[in-house]
């Protein structure tokens, strides 16, 4: 058990080291058709000064309005556990007429 | 908690809740949005319940429930709006609309607060909600233990 953890621990910090050698340098990201479309459109498409702005409630709107429901059901969530109960309903009452 | 507290907690609340709001309303021009503005209000209701507990801080669950229900409605609504393009797109921008309708210069410019069309007023949307959503969750696990010891 112990020697499968160990190898387990040296594959995971090889790929750690090798992976690093192999980055390209910053500011040369490999695909970058989209990120410049971004960087050239959005002052003259939105009249916006803040690209990440426009990206984040713009371009990606989907992505933002995921977020907002990922939000409210941690909302609903923890108010559905911790509300204050009536006695009826810890209790349980009839089950619903179908 | 102390007298100390509750004077520095009152001091800095409404300090804490205009900078939210400041960050909420410069989101298009400045680093920040609506998320983070809202936070940092949230932060502001969280240091009202840490000082005067959760039923002394005058924060209503009912009200953050409607706050909350209303900017999801006006951020999907304004989504809705774009349709007749896209889904979400920006109808005001650019001169489209009455309000937030400024040209900007392409580069680097001091920035306008009227401009952006759609954004800022989705960033109000969803700095509202995600205020209420916060300071909701908080007043929920402030007032849970309370009852359990009464």
């Amino acid at each position: 058990m112990r020697i499968i953890g160990f190898v387990a621990f040296l594959v995971i910090a090889a790929f750690l080291l090798v992976v690093p050698a192999g980055m390209r340098p910053f500011g040369e990201p490999r695909l970058w058709e989209m990120d410049r479309y971004f960087l050239e459109h959005a002052q003259e498409e939105l009249a916006a000064n803040n690209v990440c702005t426009a990206i984040v409630f713009d371009y990606r709107g989907y992505d933002t309005l995921g977020e907002a429901t990922v939000l409210f059901t941690a909302v609903v969530a923890v108010a559905a556990i911790l509300r204050r109960l009536k006695e009826k309903e810890i209790e349980g009452g009839e089950p619903p007429h179908v | 908690m102390s007298k100390l507290v509750r004077t520095i907690g009152w001091l800095l609340y409404g300090p804490i809740i205009i900078f939210g709001f400041y960050i909420i309303m410069h989101g298009h021009i400045t680093p920040g949005g609506g998320f983070q503005g809202g936070a940092v209000v949230a932060s502001g209701f969280a240091l009202l319940i840490v000082a005067y507990g959760a039923k002394g801080a005058g924060l209503k669950e009912r009200l953050f429930s409607v706050v909350e229900s209303g900017g999801a409605l006006i951020f999907v609504g304004l989504a809705f709006l774009g349709l007749g393009a896209t889904f979400f797109y920006n109808f005001l921008a650019a001169g489209g609309g009455v309000i937030f309708n400024e040209f900007v210069p392409q580069g680097p410019n001091p920035g306008d607060l009227n401009t952006a069309g759609t954004l800022p007023l989705m960033n109000w949307a969803v700095g509202l909600k995600v205020l209420a959503g916060l300071g909701s969750i908080v007043l929920l696990l402030a007032l849970f233990p309370q009852e359990e010891g009464e």
